[in-house]
């Protein structure tokens, strides 16, 4: 019998009767009285030098109020990076200035040159049209290698060289590593790429701006993870505003998926703004615009080699990665490739030798930063792939290839620096076998070729790092951040509860999962338990949402609190009942003290700390609130096996995905709906990786992809019902709920099956096929089959 | 400037507009009806979606002179008047058929024009009906099952966990 009621049971969402019935509050919903709104001129050209801007004319036109140009910001912060990684020479990396709007040179096609602020949004796009702009144009530097020759433009005049850093992890493995490869007996290599995407969350970003002459305080509304980072950065790195005269709102968001974590120019712009006009500023972004300014994600050129003995027993792998950095580094960018992904590259498996190295690189594109995954995709794919190759190289089941490598006993510590603290990749890949009928399969071919169908299937691991931490750690690695999480939770005299946490909800259901927690906790009904999230005014401190933490970091930090709070309403009941407060016991919202029959309730005790009358004052003060920040003792990892079978059509290439099954191992789960729902979002957008999508640019710098008909969003006939499962679950040693995070698993595990299935369908036709890159369009299907 | 008048949720609503102003705009802007969401400039994500004369229209691609006397419905107007909510909307609550929400008020209306067309639709003809309406956070499933649930169908047995 499933619950009905706190941690295991999937209430209905609350949160959707607003999104059901039109009454979300969305920041592009928000209108402030008197407010104007700024339209960005940006750069046609990948790369140029400004020779001039002139607005006169623009300034003349009807509704104008002010227009900015780079000049308006000389003296003012750039957008700073919140990671600064040190390369394997012990160097920090080269990190150039990131202007609100540009200085002297264009860097990327959507670079911001100008902002108009006028009356009205067409007003202010009118005018931008006015303005006249002298740009020289430069040669832009698109493809990563290209961009590291000699002589090769340089992005930024002052960096000596278009590499960010070239990172080597564990440097100190290298030449191990090597040995290993020397001794193999066999040895399998791979050049893949790992396709450039934009995260597209259907909400385009949007930001408004307001300034209270009178209390001198700016408030920022806009879609974002964190606000509260946001404010640290903007505040203190940017614009010069101190936390407390400056609020950061984040209302509802329409969904994040990475590309809201990034505190972005046009956020310090309208704040600026509004400050500049002593009026609102607004800016919507257009889907336009969000595919030239939002942050870009993936875009790796890697090769991989896996080594293996006599045995089949992985011995070493090596891998180096080309990672794009983009024109300018966007806020998390650095950690992307390395330490969220180097970390990784052990996957489940035993391989005693790892060795790692990165290069980032500027490009005259837009910045690259975390997508759903965030180096940990690029780090499966690629592991997945040559496992798969190395297992048609031998002639071996790839099921059995990856079993006999598994890693088997936990904790376990990583050649990459990281330790597991649990896991079991063998129950997973049993379920695997289980839910996705693998029996089956050899049926379904023969079904499928019935009707000139080839159909392969696809399976891998994954394992993800979630929660990244602890604070001291990441700062020794160059996060320029900690990485905790807060919560603050509020207990009314009545018994209801508000948690202010610093997680962010935008599509995570939070409103409905948090409170399941409480509930379980007390003993009460979540409808006492309100969430509010999303606004520095309210919410003390906050990390934000990313990277599969809010459960793990926030959710622990919710409990940590939640424990305070019992422990003082236990001293209070102690004292109403005049016994001991190491009797009390608290059970379905009523303490009781043990062996006897006395009790009272929760909202008894809660009452009496707000009139306490009858109260032990001498020991503890009034009231009933508490604070906790949870800072992880290390990361958690989920780990889960997938499954995908295809059909590819040999006449026109054109790969189906007919089935898809998800073995996956969160440790405990809170609410089992909201998780099956998150696995079916990454999946999906995991198939629309392998299948439909990527960002392409011309030599010129031109985006090609650039709206909805030209770059390939999944839509609901491309991607069939899944199959999901989560019963396995070796819950997370180190956090209080034994969470491990499942937001990114999809996104993760998903692309490495799509792809060993449409290379396993191509093979059962004898072509002798070991990989296509990302997206595997119909051209490109085609093209390996008849090349 | 030019008059428009329509009935939105069966109220009329009058209104001055620009001759290139949107339907969408008039509805958010004007009549602070913000439940009709814009996730695109190229008429391809189905945010806007709202019916027009009955008929399912993004709402982006229409201007709002050309919706002058007709009848709109919206998001807002799609729960009964004691706030509970329609079988639709019901379906996607109880079969978790959104996440950020942001796509949904088009996924609604479109469902509902799909359900008024086609009362007992396959798998394959929601899928197919559902080309324009992009959903970035759900993967689909719960969507489509969703809708079939609302049609009266067994979504349970059609739809795997
Ligand atoms: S906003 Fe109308 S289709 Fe995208
Ligand atoms: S629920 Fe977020 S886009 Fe559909």
């Amino acid at each position: 019998m499933p619950k009905d009621h706190g941690i295991g049971a999937s209430p209905k969402r609350r949160e959707d009767l607003r999104f059901l019935t039109g009454s979300g509050r969305y920041t592009d919903d928000i209108n402030l009285r008197g407010q104007a709104y700024v339209h960005f001129l940006r750069s046609d050209m990948a790369h140029g030098k400004i020779n001039g801007i002139n607005t006169r004319m623009a300034e003349e036109m009807p509704g104008v109020i002010r227009i900015f140009t780079g000049a308006d910001f000389e003296g003012i912060g750039g957008l700073p990076c919140g990671w600064q990684v040190t390369d394997k020479h012990g160097q920090p990396m080269q990190e150039p200035g990131h202007p609100v709007l540009a200085q002297g040179k264009v860097r990327h096609v959507g670079d911001p040159i100008a902002a108009v602020v006028a009356e009205s949004r067409e007003q202010a796009r009118d005018a931008a049209e006015a303005i006249e702009v002298d740009i020289e144009e430069l040669p832009a530097v698109i493809d990563m290698k290209a961009a590291l020759e000699d002589g090769a433009a340089l992005v930024h005049d002052d960096l000596t060289s278009n590499l960010c850093y070239d990172w080597g992890f564990v440097e100190e493995n290298k030449a191990a590593v090597e040995e290993a490869f020397q001794k193999a007996a066999h040895v399998t290599t791979l050049e893949l790429v790992n396709n450039r995407l934009i995260a597209n969350p259907m909400e385009p970003r949007v930001a408004v701006g307001d300034y209270d002459r009178a209390d001198d305080e700016s408030t920022l509304y806009t879609t974002s993870q964190n606000p509260h980072v946001i404010r640290l950065l903007m505040g203190a790195f940017v614009l010069g505003i101190p936390e407390h005269k400056l609020r950061v709102v984040a209302p509802d968001v329409g969904g994040g998926f990475g590309t809201k974590i990034f505190h972005y120019a046009e956020e310090a712009f309208c704040t600026f703004a509004a400050k500049q006009i002593n009026r609102p500023v607004k800016w919507t972004a257009s889907r336009s615009e969000a595919f030239i300014s939002d942050a870009h994600g993936r875009d790796h050129v890697t090769k991989i080699q896996l080594a293996l003995d006599a045995d089949n027993n992985f011995t070493a792998l090596r891998t180096d990665t080309y990672a794009n950095m983009g024109a300018y580094l966007s806020t998390f960018a650095p950690s992307v490739p390395t330490w969220l992904h180097g970390t990784l590259m052990a996957g489940n498996y035993k391989t005693p030798l790892v060795y790692v190295n990165v290069k980032a690189v500027f490009t005259n594109t837009v910045p690259v930063d975390a997508y759903r995954g965030a180096g940990r995709p690029e780090a499966t794919f690629q592991l997945e792939r040559v496992i798969d190759k190395a297992a048609l190289e031998l002639g071996v089941d790839p099921i059995a290839l990856r079993r006999q490598n598994f890693i088997t006993e936990f904790p376990y510590a990583t050649p990459v620096a990281v330790e597991y603290d649990t896991g079991d990749y063998h129950a997973t890949m049993d379920k695997l076998e289980e839910i996705a009928d693998l029996k089956g399969f050899a049926a379904r071919r023969a079904e499928s070729e019935t009707r000139g169908r080839l159909r392969g299937l696809g399976i891998n691991c994954y394992i993800e790092a979630c929660g990244i931490a602890p604070s001291n750690l990441v700062g020794q690695l160059g996060a320029r951040a900690g990485l905790y999480e807060s919560a603050t939770v509020r207990v009314n005299a009545t018994g209801g509860l508000v948690v202010m946490t610093g997680s962010h909800s935008h599509g995570q259901g939070h409103e409905t999962s948090f409170p399941q927690v409480i509930a379980e906790m007390i003993g009460i009904d979540e409808s006492m338990v309100e969430i509010v999230h999303g606004d520095t005014s309210k919410v003390p401190m906050g990390m934000g949402t990313y990277g599969s933490r809010s459960l793990a970091v926030g959710g622990s930090a919710m409990v940590r609190a939640t424990e305070k709070i019992i422990k003082k309403a236990k001293k209070i009941a102690a004292h109403l009942m005049e016994a001991s407060e190491a009797d009390i016991e608290l059970k379905d919202g009523q303490f009781s003290v043990a062996g006897t029959d006395k009790s009272v309730a929760w909202g008894d005790v809660t009452l009496a700390a707000y009139v306490p009358h009858n109260y032990p004052l001498d020991e503890i003060e009034p009231g009933l609130e508490e604070t906790a920040f949870y800072d992880p003792a290390n990361f958690t990892y989920p780990s889960g096996a997938y499954a995908c079978e295809v059909e590819v059509d040999p006449a026109t290439g054109k790969v189906t995905i007919e089935r898809f099954s998800a073995a996956d191992d969160f440790g405990n789960i809170i609410n089992p709906m909201i998780v099956t729902g998150q696995v079916h979002g990454g999946i999906g957008q995991g198939i629309g990786q392998a299948l439909l999508e990527g960002a392409v640019y011309d030599e010129n710098g031109q985006l090609l992809s650039a709206s909805y008909m030209d770059y390939a969003m999944p839509r609901a006939s491309d991607v069939p019902f899944y199959t999901v499962d989560h019963s396995c679950q070796t819950p997370c040693t180190h956090n209080p709920l034994g969470v491990k995070g499942c937001g990114e698993a999809g996104a993760i595990g998903s692309p490495p099956a799509v792809v060993n299935a449409v290379v396993d369908a191509l093979r059962s036709a004898g072509k002798d096929i070991t990989h296509i890159d990302m997206p595997l369009s119909p051209a490109r299907v085609w093209a390996a089959m008849n090349g | 400037m030019t008059e428009v008048t329509m009935t939105v949720n069966g109220k009329l609503m009058r209104g001055e507009v620009e001759g290139r102003t949107l339907l969408v705009s008039f509805l958010r802007d004007q009549l602070g009806l913000t439940g009709t969401h814009v996730g695109c400039d190229t008429s391809q994500c189905g945010a806007c979606v709202v019916h027009v004369d009955g008929k399912a229209v993004k709402s982006c691609t229409m201007l709002a002179l050309e919706a002058d006397g007709a009848e709109v419905a919206t998001i807002e107007g799609q729960a009964d008047a004691d706030g509970s909510l329609n079988v639709i909307q019901q379906a996607f609550q109880d079969h978790h058929g959104l996440q950020c929400g942001f796509c949904t008020p088009g996924m609604v209306m479109s469902a509902a024009a799909l359900l008024k067309e086609n009362p007992k639709p396959t798998e394959d003809e929601i899928r197919h009906y559902l080309e324009g309406n992009i959903c970035r956070c759900t993967g689909y499933h719960n969507i489509v099952k969703a809708i079939l649930a609302a049609s009266g169908q067994e979504a349970a047995a059609i739809a795997a966990e």
